[in-house]
């Protein structure tokens, strides 16, 4: 008993294991590593499609990675990275999508949804009529109500 | 008239989506459609420039007629599923070229002898590096370039018997 008890103790001890990100491909300069970090979460891993390269486990994906932080010790900024993978695997890549024509519905749609929400209320709250005015038994429950 | 163009434009935008809905349902249905699916960029490019273990850019270029390049690997399954019909191509005179993908040398062997080796040249992307600079995703996947070395096709996954002939009057011409 005391010595699993023992045991269980001991994976208190334990460091929690990083799921994915091996401390060896870290780029060594810390303000590096945060860009590459950054950059790589906007990127798709083509593999696992909603995961950003940096979350996903997939071996193409530690590849891009790799791929990343070369760039970035290489002193290229976030757009000429992004234009890199963008010529290799298209505008998919970036899981921000860019604004163009093929994205223009995507990019509109909460304008749309705004203006037919508001257009229909809008609609909906001219149409309805005025209540009709209080009769005289509801003027008397009112007062009655109004006193207590 | 206002007021036309106030109702009709939700219905218009509803129309819009649903018809393009519906040509997503058609195409899911039809296979001509995959929303997983990433484009090629190569297509009508030139192929980039790479040399591996096996052979180079420049090998494709001189062979001044179509290539097939298959990208594999022996730890791909289904690509043990595509070997009969890369054979095929190989037997209807297509020079199919194979890139071995994140494999390891003696293990391409091993495999090409156990289900047959359909390649005229082999070359070895074991850092799957050439594969990024393609766009491959994964394997297998295949490519036709054509005698001026010019991306024409590419097909991610197993090669249907069906493209056999598509790909042999490609390649012909």
């Amino acid at each position: 008993m005391i010595r699993i008890l023992a045991l269980l103790a001991a994976l208190l001890l334990v460091a929690p294991a990083w799921a994915i990100s091996d401390p060896a491909e870290a780029l060594p300069d810390p303000a590096q590593e945060a860009r590459a970090v950054q950059i790589g979460q906007q990127l798709r891993c083509l593999v696992c499609q909603n995961e950003s390269i940096e979350d996903s486990g997939a071996d193409l994906a530690r590849d891009l990675r790799k791929i990343v932080r070369q760039h970035v010790a290489a002193g290229e900024n976030e757009a000429q990275i992004t234009q890199w993978m963008v010529a290799r695997y298209g505008d998919f890549v970036r899981l921000r999508p860019p604004v163009n024509w093929m994205t223009s519905l995507l990019w509109a749609s909460p304008v749309i949804a705004l203006l037919v929400g508001g257009g229909l209320a809008l609609g909906l709250r001219r149409r309805s009529p005025p209540p009709p005015p209080l009769s005289d038994e509801e003027q008397r429950r009112l007062a009655r109500l109004m006193e207590s | 008239m206002n007021r036309r163009l106030l109702l009709g434009a939700p219905l218009g935008i509803a129309l819009l989506g649903g018809g393009a809905f519906y040509a997503m349902l058609k195409g899911l249905a039809k296979g001509t459609f995959d929303p997983r699916g990433v484009p090629s960029q190569l297509i009508d490019k030139p192929l980039p420039a790479f040399t591996l273990p096996g052979f180079s850019h420049a090998d494709v270029v001189a062979e001044k007629k179509p290539v097939v390049i298959n990208f594999f690997a022996s730890w791909c399954v289904p690509c043990v599923e595509e070997a009969a019909t890369l054979m095929t191509l190989r037997q209807r005179g297509v020079s199919v070229w194979g890139i071995a993908y994140k494999d390891k040398d003696p293990q391409t062997d091993l495999y090409l002898s156990r289900h047959g080796n359909p390649y005229a040249r082999l070359a070895h992307d074991n850092e799957g590096r050439v594969a990024i600079d393609w766009g491959v995703t994964g394997v297998p996947e295949t490519y036709l370039i054509d005698a001026q070395g010019i991306v024409r096709w590419r097909f991610v996954g197993p090669l249907p018997d069906a493209a056999v002939a598509e790909l042999v009057k490609m390649a012909s011409v």
